[in-house]
């Protein structure tokens, strides 16, 4: 589904990933962990061409999408969220999942302007659709209010809503369980796994172990920017290599 | 946002006003006013389009109204065009120079998209004055035809009042319409994160651009009725100045709000005329009063309902507690 070839990322100075390759097959949910600044959002933000990498190359389904802007690759089925839960915060709720329904219609300036018939045959639609991605997350209730006054952990839901709503074939969530408490980030892992079962390859970076050991398939280990391990969540605890760059060598 | 049915009872309730407006008022010089009125509420809504929902600064507006006006004034004055044709020729040239030069020119963000539109205003503003053949310079061209249809020459104000509105009617009408559909939401998108926006499909400089486009034409279509209806233009009505106050006629209106913008255009189009009163020192009227709204009305007339409840609720039960 997702392949990751040599990936090398250079700031200035500082190399913060030296190539790291990795692939995620369909239908799995993979793991990406590592300490802090082990470069697991940097590695995000080249697959999904927010940032351009010094080096290496990413391949969606067997196409090279290397470099492809986000807004090319939500068209071949890309998805992310993000760890600062980048919401539309002046909008509704329910306006937030229509902007992720977005690739899915294709009425234009004009038709818009005019508000042609197809226009407002394509609006009901975008309706329907929206309340159904609200109601997988269990935010229809919240659907009229404004996006910016939820709480921390609906934020979340809503961002993965409209994730979802872009029907992908492939989501990334970037540390989805940060700042959710035991009870939300339960409910969490049983949204991840409800997502992989409509079909959905998922990919996450984690901090919460617990959650990251319950949920994957497998497991990619960042350190310093290199991969460190790759295996089970079984394999991985047991990886002396692993253990050591989490305990601190010496 | 609004629903489909309060948003076309609104529009229903706007064209009626502005049907009947003249009556209250015929015959008076407030017609003339009332014909900037129209004008502006073009020039503000077209701003506000960019500005309020994407979230995009343009200090160049006054530019391509000018646009529009020159382009109308010289196809017609000098090479006698039929004013209906000048209008559609100029909105089609200022529509593919906005859409040229709007792809290098959104790249950029905040103060400086602010500088580069700023300076595409200043060139072209001193191209209006310096190619005298064509323009007249500075002191102006003149001889620009009235708007006919049929046997009928909009060259009075009442004639020119109801062109012009319709006109900005139908700018408003399209704008509701464009900002409640999935272009208007992409729009708001980009405005409250740009990287979201894209992660979602959409395509967000493209949509910049197409913005910053209409926008552009709506503002020239707004000069050529300029022209038209005062058959005189010169560079001094299209400078630096004027972008200055089209921005402010959006920010007191309400950003985000198409009906703010005709509030902040009627506003600030109106009030100079009221302040004549203070004479010599209406400007600092002026000065003062637009500081004391930008402070206790942020989010602009369109919000002034939102702004008295909570003050009327406070007198309320004030009352209450005294009975």
């Amino acid at each position: 589904m997702l392949r990751v070839e040599g990936i090398t990322q250079v700031f200035g100075g500082v190399t913060a990933l030296r190539d790291v390759s990795f692939s995620v097959a369909e239908g799995e949910i993979k793991g990406v962990i590592g300490p802090n600044g082990a470069g697991k959002t940097t590695l995000f933000n080249i697959i999904t061409g927010i940032y351009r990498q010094t080096a290496g190359d990413v391949f969606l389904e067997n196409k090279k999408v290397t470099s492809f802007q986000p807004e090319k690759l939500a068209l071949r089925g890309m998805v992310r969220t993000f760890q600062n839960v980048e919401l539309f915060g002046a909008m509704t709720v329910m306006e937030n999942v229509m902007v992720g329904l977005h690739t899915k219609s294709r009425c234009g300036i004009l038709s818009s302007c005019l508000k042609l018939p197809s226009h407002l045959r394509e609006e009901r639609h975008i309706r329907e659709k929206a309340i159904a991605c609200l109601d997988f997350v269990g935010l229809a209730e919240d659907a009229s209010l404004v996006a910016g006054n939820l709480p921390f952990g609906k934020g979340r839901m809503l961002e993965i809503a409209r994730a979802m709503a872009l029907e992908p074939r492939i989501i990334l969530l970037d540390e989805p369980a940060a700042g959710l408490n035991s009870r939300e980030t339960a409910e969490l892992g049983a949204l991840i796994r409800k997502i992989r079962g409509s079909g959905v390859t998922v990919v996450l970076v984690e901090h919460d172990m617990e959650l990251v050991m319950d949920i994957c398939d497998t497991i990619l280990v960042l350190n310093l920017g290199q991969r460190l391990a790759e295996g089970t969540p079984r394999e991985i605890q047991e990886n002396p290599a692993v253990i050591a760059a989490y305990l601190g060598e010496g | 946002m609004g629903s489909e049915r309060t948003n076309l009872l609104k529009f229903l309730l706007f064209s009626g006003s502005v049907l009947v407006a003249p009556v209250l008022f015929s015959g008076g010089y407030l017609m003339n006013v009332l014909v900037f009125v129209g004008i502006n509420t073009m020039l503000a809504v077209a701003l506000n389009l960019l500005l309020g929902y994407a979230g995009q600064i343009s200090l160049g507006q006054a530019a391509f109204f000018g646009l529009g006006a020159y382009i109308s004034g010289v196809a017609t004055a000098t090479y006698g065009l039929n004013p209906w044709a000048a209008m559609g020729c100029a909105a089609a040239i200022v529509g593919l120079i906005a859409f040229a030069i709007g792809f290098p020119i959104l790249k950029l963000k905040g103060h400086y998209l602010a500088m580069a539109t700023l300076g595409f205003g200043i060139i072209v503003y001193i191209a209006f004055n310096e190619t005298v053949e064509l323009t007249g310079g500075p002191s102006g061209l003149t001889g620009i035809p009235y708007f006919t249809a049929g046997t009928v020459q909009f060259d009075s104000d009442m004639k020119n009042y109801y062109l012009i509105w319709g006109f900005a009617l139908m700018t408003i009408l399209l704008s509701v319409n464009l900002v409640n559909s999935r272009i208007g939401r992409a729009l708001r998108a980009i405005h409250d994160s740009e990287v979201a926006a894209r992660v979602m499909g959409v395509n967000a400089r493209l949509l910049k651009v197409q913005i910053f486009t209409l926008s552009a034409v709506i503002s020239s279509v707004a000069g050529s009725l300029y022209a038209h209806t005062m058959t005189f233009i010169s560079p001094a009505s299209f400078g630096f100045n004027f972008s200055v106050e089209l921005l402010t006629m959006v920010v007191i209106g309400g950003l985000g709000s198409v009906y703010g913008s005709f509030l902040g255009a009627a506003l600030l189009t109106l009030l100079p005329e009221f302040l004549r009163t203070f004479q010599d020192y209406d400007i600092v009227a002026y000065g003062l009063l637009l500081i004391l709204m930008t402070m206790y009305m942020p989010g602009g007339l369109v919000r002034i309902p939102a702004f008295v409840s909570p003050i009327l609720a406070k007198i309320k039960a004030g009352v209450g507690k005294h009975a």
